[in-house]
């Protein structure tokens, strides 16, 4: 239960984050993607205000023994840059550059109800669960 | 076209730095979007929705306390639908996107995570050069 509410917390600040930094505006992330005209460097802010916090924190928590809700982490166990994760990257990155829409986004966007987003959306959890069988293939 | 906006930028990459130490710090566990997606059907849901259901929440208050217009993406379907199960399948294949690589990967210096996001990064500005410049 308690977990829960830390992921309810968590997801919360989440959210707010990508909003208050104009994330969830895909002109911004797609401002950020065309270095050759008009520049916005800001999507690297963002990463790097978070980066700023995560970096240290996550270092000192990952000294623990355990998470203070949770049994144990629950980490990616996987270290080799493999296949899988190349060719992943490349198709994320074309979507990614298509519309200017990531995962995080487009989820939050539902809440507006525009059928742009509807359709991304399920066009993605289509994709998401479909990968998930073609992975062992590789 | 927008302009730089590096203080709301860092105040909210702020923000997502806390959600990730939050989420690692107690529950042991990645702030990765399209991971805490991919996972609902394999039985711990509930945490998963909770966390996505509240990502929205905290989204659109924000966007209604600041009274700013919803942002309006791309209308072609076709693009649309290509666009989605793109990056649906990469970010599986590739175990991860923006969030789990760029915040979570990068601050454990994982050499997966820097290899994908220095990877999607020059995809996406490849595909935008091409789609704004070339085409």
């Amino acid at each position: 239960m308690k977990q829960i509410g830390m992921a309810i917390l968590s997801g919360l600040l989440f959210g707010a984050g990508l909003a208050v930094s104009d994330m969830l505006n895909p002109d911004k992330v797609l401002g950020f993607l065309d270095i050759t005209s008009h520049w916005d460097p800001t999507l690297a802010l963002v990463m790097g205000g978070a980066l700023l916090i995560h970096l240290p924190t996550s270092r000192w928590i990952l000294k623990q023994s355990t998470p203070k809700l949770a049994s144990s982490f629950s980490l990616p166990a996987l270290t080799q840059i493999d296949r899988p994760l190349v060719v992943g990257a490349v198709l994320f990155g074309i979507g990614w550059g298509l519309v200017g829409l990531c995962p995080g986004p487009a989820i939050i966007l539902l809440g507006g109800g525009s059928s742009s987003v509807v359709i991304f959306v399920g066009a993605m959890l289509t994709g998401l669960w479909m990968a998930g069988y073609l992975k062992h293939k590789f | 076209m927008t302009s730089f906006t590096p203080i709301s930028g860092l105040a909210g990459g702020l923000l997502i730095g806390l959600s990730a130490t939050l989420l690692l710090w107690g529950n042991g566990r990645i702030v990765g979007i399209s991971g805490i997606i991919g996972g609902i059907r394999r039985g711990d849901a509930l945490w998963r929705l909770g966390f996505l259901v509240a990502m929205g929440v905290g989204g659109m208050t924000v966007l209604w306390i600041s009274d700013a217009s919803l942002p309006a993406p791309a209308s072609d379907p076709l693009l649309l639908i290509i666009a989605g199960l793109l990056v649906g399948v990469g970010t599986r294949l590739g175990s991860g996107c923006t969030s789990g690589h760029g915040v979570c990967g990068l601050a454990r210096l994982s050499l997966r995570s820097l290899v994908a996001v220095v990877v999607f990064m020059a995809v996406a500005m490849a595909t935008v050069f091409i789609v704004r410049h070339v085409i």
